[in-house]
């Protein structure tokens, strides 16, 4: 058993506090709070006015823009206010809030395409653009975007089942609670692509779901399970396609470029429910989680529940502790407020302290962030030449292939802030108007 | 939980647990087996230097930062690690005030003039023993191991006796002592480089801490083996090769000095480089040198070299395979027609 990439990290789990916590509903709450941005790419415009009736999955906002996903109402009630507010990225957007009639009056759009799919497998790029699917892994990537991209150019499809960010499971009890709908998900997204094979790729760490998977999947061709040796970030999309098929996206290409496309277990899930019963994407698995969390456990959520609502489904936050993530500990970001929603893409809420800091950040070489980076670069270099605004050199030592896992400034003895310096680099690069 | 107090910050929310002072910490740990050999060797005095050097560095790094209002970095214990190195390169017949001048000079001159931790360009308590050399009576006067007499007696009618390298030097086996009393460290030398197997015993440490990792020490030490393999000097190949490998400070240069993160590349490849680097130099220095050991001012050489290093061996980009280059050409040779 590999790794199947170089570099990497191995921060200590977290995962046990949840991994044996069944998903458990979580109410809807009394208001939901819809951004029409859930997704990389353009922004959708409402559909609806405040004072509108409206059923759950029904459609509240869309736009004709090619790289975009429509946004669903994930509970049936009334719009009560349309107006910018705060994003979980920081940013305020145009924000749909919904006052719950608590009846779940579902839209008559929601019906079942299986028929149409059996018959054309590639309708599945409709369906999955009208369910809104997003990358459910955390980028939020359009992904009937991805699936139309790779049709007639991918000979390799992934499902990406690694979960490798240190507290979050919502994956895993996913797979070993209901891994035959995710199977059934990745076969439908393997005939679109017209290919013979789909390749889950999870790993090593998850030893029920494993199990699991393999029954579900025993005596069938058509999928193959690859496990990996847990290391961060096995689930980053160039580091898996790297495991499962030896190939390497180039510098600055797409996985199509190597003729692969990859999709989340949670968007293979999405993809099989859209199909089966023509339920967009409203609701997901978030892992309530981190040290700082009294009841950790994973929770089946409308999009756009609140984050306050998912602590306190969880017990509430430990004193003493500060810092709400939403996303994972490595690569996800710490919220200003806590009535922030949930979207599509968020796969946890995590209550974390500190983490270790130094009082003067000092680099002593040691080459740990060299050894550690997944993408071959010198974070430490990247480091220096951001600080003094050398372009050429930060070209030249491809700061834009970094993907800001994080790896670097985790394992950094010298507490040295190198992811935050390279998305710096990369903003000064921006300014400058180089490529 | 106080909400006006969310704590907003940049990815990632993780950090390991070790940090440069559990390093440097590891590193003093890794030390203290030949430490101890160099005492039951030397007797009493070769703690007494290696505490009075280590107490200089410390002091002056205490001091420098004090005057030059910087904050104190001594809790990161480098100075420490920088004092016993230091030490380990004297030998034990060294006055008192030998090991002082050598701090102020690696740790004032080489770290903080250079900016301190992590910025100066040569090894500071390498280039401390080579400023040492302004005395190089002082610093060349071996005690016989264990011609003490009583553990506390500053020995000052210790036994000198020549060391094993001399005899390299002049191409012979050494004749005075076998070779299996010269790889555990019954034998003259600096303080910290006698016992090879204690330097071994703290370099496993260090490895299974992944304080360092192999490229660097076993670069080195293979180079200088194959090296002194191939030209044994009109003497038995093998035997001659085991000597140069248990003799002088190739052990202690090897496992922690090369390895010093500050004056070495990062780069996997240039680290195998400069580790090819140190051993040739250091051959080359024991072959042809007047001075009979070579390693100190090896890893001084390599040491500048260490940058110019990391930007000539700089790894493959990610997505840059074979195929990918095969691509490019082709593309690039359409282009051109």
């Amino acid at each position: 058993m590999t790794h199947g990439f170089r570099g990497g990290v191995h921060p200590a789990g977290g995962k046990e506090l949840t991994s044996g916590c069944a998903v458990k509903p979580l109410p809807a709450p009394e208001l939901v709070t819809i951004p029409v941005s859930m997704h990389v790419g353009a922004p959708c415009a409402p559909l609806v006015a405040v004072g509108d009736r409206v059923c759950m999955g029904q459609v509240i906002a869309d736009t004709d823009a090619p790289l975009s996903a429509p946004i669903h109402s994930s509970v049936s009630g009334t719009v009560r206010k349309i107006e910018p507010m705060l994003h979980p990225n920081g940013t305020h957007v145009m924000t749909i809030v919904i006052e719950n009639d608590g009846l779940d009056t579902p839209a008559d759009t929601i019906k079942p395409h299986a028929e149409e799919v059996a018959a054309d497998p590639a309708k599945l790029v409709d369906i999955m653009h009208d369910a809104g699917i997003v990358g459910a892994g955390g980028a939020a990537f359009p992904a009937f975007f991805k699936l139309q991209g790779a049709m007639g150019k991918a000979d390799t499809v992934i499902i990406n089942a690694s979960e490798c960010e240190p507290f979050i499971t919502c994956d895993h009890r996913l797979l070993l609670e209901d891994g035959e709908h995710v199977v059934a998900g990745a076969k439908l997204l393997r005939d679109a692509l017209g290919l013979d094979k789909v390749y889950i790729g999870t790993e090593a760490n998850k030893k029920d779901a494993i199990k699991r998977l393999r029954e579900i999947i025993a005596g069938d061709p058509g999928v193959e399970l690859k496990v990996f040796r847990t290391r961060y970030p096995q689930g980053a999309e160039k580091q898996l396609i790297r495991a499962v098929t030896g190939r390497e996206v180039p510098p600055g290409g797409l996985p199509a470029d190597v003729g692969c496309a990859v999709f989340n277990a949670y968007t293979a899930w999405g993809v099989w429910r859209a199909v089966e019963q023509g339920v967009p994407a409203i609701d997901r698995i978030v892992t309530v989680s981190g040290p700082g969390v009294k009841e950790p456990g994973n929770f089946r959520i409308r999009v756009g529940t609140p984050v306050r609502a998912l602590l306190d489904a969880a017990g509430g936050v430990r004193d003493g502790y500060f810092k709400v993530v939403m996303g994972g500990p490595m690569m996800g970001s710490a919220v200003f407020d806590i009535d922030v929603p949930v979207l599509k893409a968020t796969g946890s809420v995590l209550a974390l302290g500190d983490a270790p800091s130094a009082k003067n950040p000092t680099c002593i070489r040691c080459g740990r962030c060299v050894g550690v980076c997944p993408m071959h670069l010198s974070p430490l270099y990247l480091y220096m030449y951001e600080r003094k605004s050398d372009l050429d050199m930060l070209t030249k030592l491809n700061v834009r292939d970094c993907m800001e896992c994080g790896s670097c400034a985790y394992i950094c003895p010298g507490r040295l802030p190198l992811v935050q310096s390279i998305r710096s680099a990369k903003q000064k690069l921006n300014a400058a108007g180089r490529k | 939980m106080d909400e006006t107090k969310l704590r907003v910050t940049s990815s990632p929310h993780l950090r390991a647990p070790d940090d440069t002072r559990s390093i440097m910490l590891d590193v003093v740990i890794a030390l203290i087996p030949a430490l101890i050999a160099g005492c039951y060797m030397f007797g009493f005095r070769a703690l007494l230097l290696t505490l009075i050097s280590v107490a200089a560095c410390v002091v002056f790094e205490f001091l420098y930062c004090r005057i030059m209002k910087k904050d104190s970095p001594v809790g990161d214990l480098s100075a420490v690690v920088t004092g016993m190195l230091l030490a380990f390169t004297l030998p034990a017949t060294a006055p008192w005030w030998i090991p002082v001048v050598g701090a102020f000079f690696a740790i004032v001159i080489v770290k903080q003039l250079f900016g301190g931790l992590g910025k100066n360009f040569v090894n500071p308590a390498l280039a401390g023993r080579a400023f040492l050399f302004s005395w190089p009576v002082l610093m060349t006067t071996w005690m016989a191991p264990q011609s003490y007499e009583g553990f506390f007696n500053i020995g000052a009618d210790a036994v000198t006796s020549a060391t094993p390298l001399a005899s390299l030097h002049v191409s012979a086996i050494p004749e005075s002592i076998d070779l299996l009393s010269a790889f555990f460290g019954r034998t003259g030398g600096c303080i910290g480089e006698i016992s090879a197997v204690a330097l071994l015993l703290g370099g496993i440490y260090l490895l299974i801490r992944k304080v360092i990792s192999l490229r660097i020490p076993l670069a080195f030490i293979l180079t200088v083996a194959v090296l002194t393999f191939i030209f044994p000097r009109g003497n038995e190949r093998l035997t001659w090769t085991a000597w140069n490998l248990c003799s002088g400070g190739l052990m202690l240069g090897a496992i922690f000095m090369a390895t010093d993160y500050t004056t070495s590349p990062v780069g996997s490849v240039a680290q195998v480089v400069f580790g090819i680097g140190c051993g040739l130099i250091t051959v080359f220095i024991r072959y042809f040198g007047s001075y009979v050991e070579g390693v100190s001012y090896a890893i001084l050489v390599m040491n500048v070299c260490a940058w110019l290093l990391d930007k000539a061996f700089r790894g493959r980009r990610f997505g840059v395979t074979r195929e990918y280059r095969r691509k490019l050409k082709a593309e690039a040779g359409k282009e051109a027609k």
